[in-house]
């Protein structure tokens, strides 16, 4: 019996110290929260600057909304990249962002996909639904496409009558794939969600106007513990390098606050 | 306050729990006192919802009864009925996913009384169905209503799979579960509390019956 508690005991010892060497090692690593929308543009960034820098990055992905709660309970995040203003500023009051980090690096746009077999539109107002065709679109009260999705077709008077039709995605990526399986056969995504796709077509691009214009903003959290390793990502973000790549993922780059056309 | 949530949960489940009781019982009757050459291949199949995680229980469902899937198409153009996405998709997926649990509870059931008492009635001229009735189903009773109540619970709290094969519709496909999941999505996390102490409740009150029942089943037996 001794024999075991002792051979237990240095078990626990041992996972123990094994935990404290890995966040040892974690120091120089920068955990980033990123909008699901960002998922591809940032696989192909995160490589490039954990080169240049010798930083590690680890990121996860999810709605901004999700991500914006798990940091506010104490989510072990160091970076927040989110789709949305709105997320930022919950946690600009909960006072969890770090001072003068807050930068803008992209914007995108909205547009209505389909199948390949749906003829596009000129415009969102000719969108009209067969009675067993349904629509997929981000959870309005925390994926941001869904809230500018929701503006704008608030703004021309079709919420209401599409509402019965819809299927509300936890985030963007979903709705790209409930698109892309075939199961539902219309939704709203980012112009950079559609354009990764090949199974499934552009049918109109929604006017910008109709909602907040779409920015992309990045901060570092105030609790983190690798905060410059944090802004030296945020100031790669805004390179050069890092904005020819958004625009090969479909969204427009922006530099010193203004929207590159 | 907008209980639709609850009204819908007890409606899913509702129908779930009363497909899963008549089909649980009934292959429990005809599978569990044969043996046969690949019996227990058939109730692992049976009992593998248990084991799986819920998301594969929703891959799997997507699969088969999604738009493409040939079950979903089959079910499309002979009954226009859509699955994937609407209720009927979350009472699939708490049927599936709670059916081994009514499965075992009932299979235990038939094996716990003397099965002398049925076949007498048998060779006294009744018909199967009316033995059916009137010996194993009042015998078996107590264990197929812990059964019922257990698949009940389980219909109440399932999440992954319909989540994925149901999405998430308010007022169609937003169960307790869901409306919690997105409730906390949202930051709404008063109406999230809300719900997670409904559910609690109803939780707890069934297996809280579930223990008090049985044991007073236990100690009518041994008094007798």
């Amino acid at each position: 019996m001794r024999k075991l508690t002792w051979i237990s005991s240095s078990v626990i010892l041992l996972l123990l110290s094994s935990c404290a060497s890995s966040s040892d090692s974690s120091e120089t690593t920068v955990r980033i929260a990123a909008a699901a929308s960002l998922k591809d543009v940032m696989e192909e960034l995160a490589p490039l600057f954990e080169e240049q820098y010798n930083i590690e990055l680890e990121t996860i992905y999810g709605s901004s909304g999700k991500l914006a709660r798990q940091i506010e309970q104490g989510a072990p995040v160091d970076v927040f990249l989110s789709a949305d203003l709105r997320w930022i500023e919950l946690l600009k009051e909960q006072n969890l962002v770090a001072k003068d980090t807050y930068i803008e690096f992209a914007t995108n746009r909205i547009v209505l996909i389909g199948h390949d077999s749906t003829s596009p539109l000129d415009t969102i107002q000719d969108l009209k639904l067969k009675e067993n065709e349904q629509l997929a679109v981000g959870n309005p009260e925390s994926v941001p496409a869904g809230t500018y999705t929701k503006q704008a077709l608030e703004r021309i008077q079709l919420w209401g009558s599409l509402e019965g039709q819809m299927v509300f995605g936890s985030d963007v990526r979903q709705v790209l794939a409930y698109v892309e399986s075939g199961q539902v056969d219309y939704g709203f995504v980012y112009a950079s969600d559609a354009m990764i796709s090949d199974q499934v077509i552009t049918l109109t691009q929604v006017d910008n106007r109709l909602h907040d214009s779409i920015v992309y903003p990045g901060i570092v959290i105030s609790e983190s513990r690798t905060k410059d390793q944090g802004q030296k990502f945020l100031s790669f973000l805004t390179s050069d390098q890092a904005t020819d790549i958004y625009k090969a993922y479909g969204f427009n780059p922006m530099r010193g606050g203004k929207i590159e056309q | 306050m907008n209980l639709e949530p609850l009204l819908l949960s007890l409606k899913v489940a509702g129908i779930a729990t009363f497909i899963v009781f008549i089909i649980g019982m009934i292959s429990a009757r005809i599978i569990s006192r044969k043996l046969f050459p690949g019996k227990s291949i058939l109730e692992s199949i049976l009992l593998l919802p248990l084991v799986l995680p819920p998301t594969v229980i929703g891959f799997g469902l997507l699969y088969l009864f999604g738009k493409n899937g040939w079950l979903g198409q089959w079910l499309m153009d002979w009954f226009s009925l859509q699955v994937v996405f609407s209720w009927i998709g979350a009472v699939i997926a708490s049927a599936v996913v709670s059916f081994p649990l009514m499965y075992q509870s009932a299979s235990a059931a038939f094996q716990n009384y003397d099965q002398n008492l049925e076949n007498a009635a048998l060779t006294m001229g009744a018909s199967k169905i009316k033995v059916f009735f009137t010996i194993s189903l009042p015998l078996a009773w107590p264990g197929l209503l812990a059964g019922l109540v257990m698949t009940f619970a389980r219909s109440l709290g399932e999440f992954g799979a319909t989540l994925m094969i149901a999405g998430y519709i308010p007022g169609e496909t937003d169960t307790i579960p869901l409306a919690i999941y997105f409730a906390v999505e949202s930051g709404r996390m008063e109406q999230a509390l809300m719900w997670v102490i409904v559910i609690l409740c109803l939780g707890f009150s069934a297996v809280l019956w579930l223990n008090t029942w049985s044991r007073r089943k236990i100690n009518f037996v041994r008094k007798a």
